[in-house]
């Protein structure tokens, strides 16, 4: 592997005494604070997080559009400029290569924003399937991307942007400058909050994040890391490549039926996905809350009368909730709201019951 | 990082307070400091019995969880409920009421093989 990245950001951190640990192949916060307070400032107010990891491919040239139609389950053509799209791009046997963001910035010009881990491996796929009138470039060492989410996310925002946030709608992006320098400022997030999130050149990182933390001080805003971004989306039930997501699992299987429009133009993946669906799924995503005192683990065994049923894909204490609580593929027979299950925790089965998705959901 | 000088350490992180022929045992600021916020503990029960370098408990924090591993061998004479039913109490006072359990030594000679405060800082301070 090659040498750890450091984000613009890296300095703002330390300084901000920020735990920094590897992720995706960068040195990222996973907390500066404590991540349950993170995570509960940006349940109440706002945090603001460098995610700045996150690749960025620009795709662009004559078919662009019919391009990514063929790579992505979701389907392209109600995106318009101005707008995102989510979706997992699988490989032929319908496993998930990645999940990601599709902004469409011109005609003929798109950005997928990926995960941090999957960046290399994402735009050598993207490069091996393009016809020649598409270009792919990645800009993932020039972008930085911040995130601000919360309740507040507006309020603060807008005290340092001419735009009118309020007109941008969710999944949608607009050109404008916060603190003169000049953003894609789009209303999305992984969070389960209202929210944010800011692409613009690297050389104005600090500057912004600086900026941002003095509008939203009265708020209530905290820088937030890694650690209090896994525990927001896990409580709103936000898939995690590599955990709900791999190259194993389909969309299908991960509940994101959604996202996989069979009744578009051929795409990769197409043909295993529709068999997948015609059989039906083996396994589904549920929610696992412990009965027993206990903290359920990615990797745990789920037993159902003695027989493994399931395992663990992600699992901690839910702050906001109070609860441990566990996202877990479960044997569609045993899948059901309300069933009881054991979960394996250091060699003891531990009683679990099966509740609703999403754990959180925020009002609106 | 906060290491009393009277106390004894372990390689694990623990620390142990001798009051007599007994040892209260509990886990370091460094221990805590590293773990993050402490979401869930278990310990032994009155009664158990527990071997020097052992597991005899889990501590979890929001993103991992950690055994304990006991400094000395003997039985479980008193358990802290405090951290069982609020962790956090082991972030705010890992050496006051973050203590987790009293150990009756069965070899108290046992004891010389954990660290002194001295030590235990500069053996961190190398980790580190």
């Amino acid at each position: 592997m090659t040498e750890v990245k450091r984000t613009p950001l890296y300095n703002a951190h330390v300084a901000a005494g920020a735990k920094m640990v590897e992720f995706g192949g960068w040195l990222m916060p996973v907390q500066y604070e404590g991540i349950i307070k993170e995570h509960q400032a940006v349940r109440s107010a706002a945090g603001l997080f460098d995610v700045s990891h996150m690749g960025e491919l620009k795709i662009s040239g004559r078919g662009a559009r019919e391009f990514i139609q063929k790579l992505i389950t979701n389907d392209v053509s109600r995106l318009r400029p101005g707008c995102a799209l989510y979706s997992p791009m699988c490989n032929p046997q319908g496993g998930t290569i990645d999940d990601l963001l599709v902004y469409q910035l011109e005609d003929d010009q798109y950005l997928l924003v990926v995960n941090a881990a999957n960046t290399e491996k994402d735009y050598n796929w993207v490069r091996s399937q393009a016809p020649a009138t598409v270009t792919i470039e990645n800009v993932s060492e020039v972008t930085c991307q911040l995130a601000l989410q919360g309740p507040a996310a507006q309020g603060i925002l807008q005290k340092i942007t001419a735009i009118n946030l309020g007109d941008i709608r969710y999944f949608c992006f607009v050109y404008g400058r916060v603190e003169g320098v000049q953003c894609l400022i789009s209303r999305t997030g992984y969070t389960g909050e209202d929210g944010f999130e800011l692409y613009f050149p690297a050389e104005h990182a600090e500057a912004l994040w600086q900026a941002i933390l003095a509008a939203g001080q009265w708020e209530g805003i905290k820088p937030a890391g890694l650690g209090a971004r896994d525990t927001l989306r896990f409580e709103a039930c936000l898939a995690l490549y590599g955990h709900e997501l791999t190259e194993e699992i389909s969309p299908l299987m991960a509940g994101l039926g959604w996202t996989v429009k069979f009744n578009k133009p051929a795409f990769i993946g197409r043909e295993a996905l529709l068999k997948e669906k015609e059989a039906g799924p083996t396994h589904r995503l549920v929610g696992v809350e412990m009965i027993d005192r206990g903290i359920p683990r990615q990797g745990y065994p789920l037993f159902k009368e003695g027989r493994q049923v399931g395992w663990v894909t992600s699992g901690t204490f839910a702050p906001t909730l109070g609860k441990n609580l566990a996202l877990a593929y479960v044997a569609v027979e045993w899948a059901a709201t309300g069933g009881e299950l054991d979960v394996m925790v250091r060699h003891k089965l531990l009683k679990a019951r099966i509740v609703p998705k999403p754990f959180y959901k925020r009002e609106v | 990082m906060n290491v009393p000088v009277e106390l004894k350490y372990s390689r694990e992180h623990e620390w142990v307070r001798v009051e007599g022929n007994r040892a209260i045992i509990g886990i370091t600021d460094f221990a805590q400091e590293s773990m993050g916020d402490i979401v869930f503990v278990e310990l032994p029960s009155v009664g158990d019995t527990v071997e020097a370098e052992e597991p005899f408990g889990v501590v979890e924090s929001v993103k991992t969880a950690s055994d304990l591993y006991a400094p000395v061998s003997g039985e479980v004479v008193e358990v802290n409920n405090e951290p069982v039913d609020a962790p956090e109490v082991i972030n705010q006072d890992p050496y006051g009421k973050g203590w987790m359990i009293v150990v009756e030594m069965s070899d108290p000679s046992q004891l010389e093989n954990l660290l002194s405060a001295e030590q235990y800082k500069a053996m961190v301070e190398e980790q580190a």
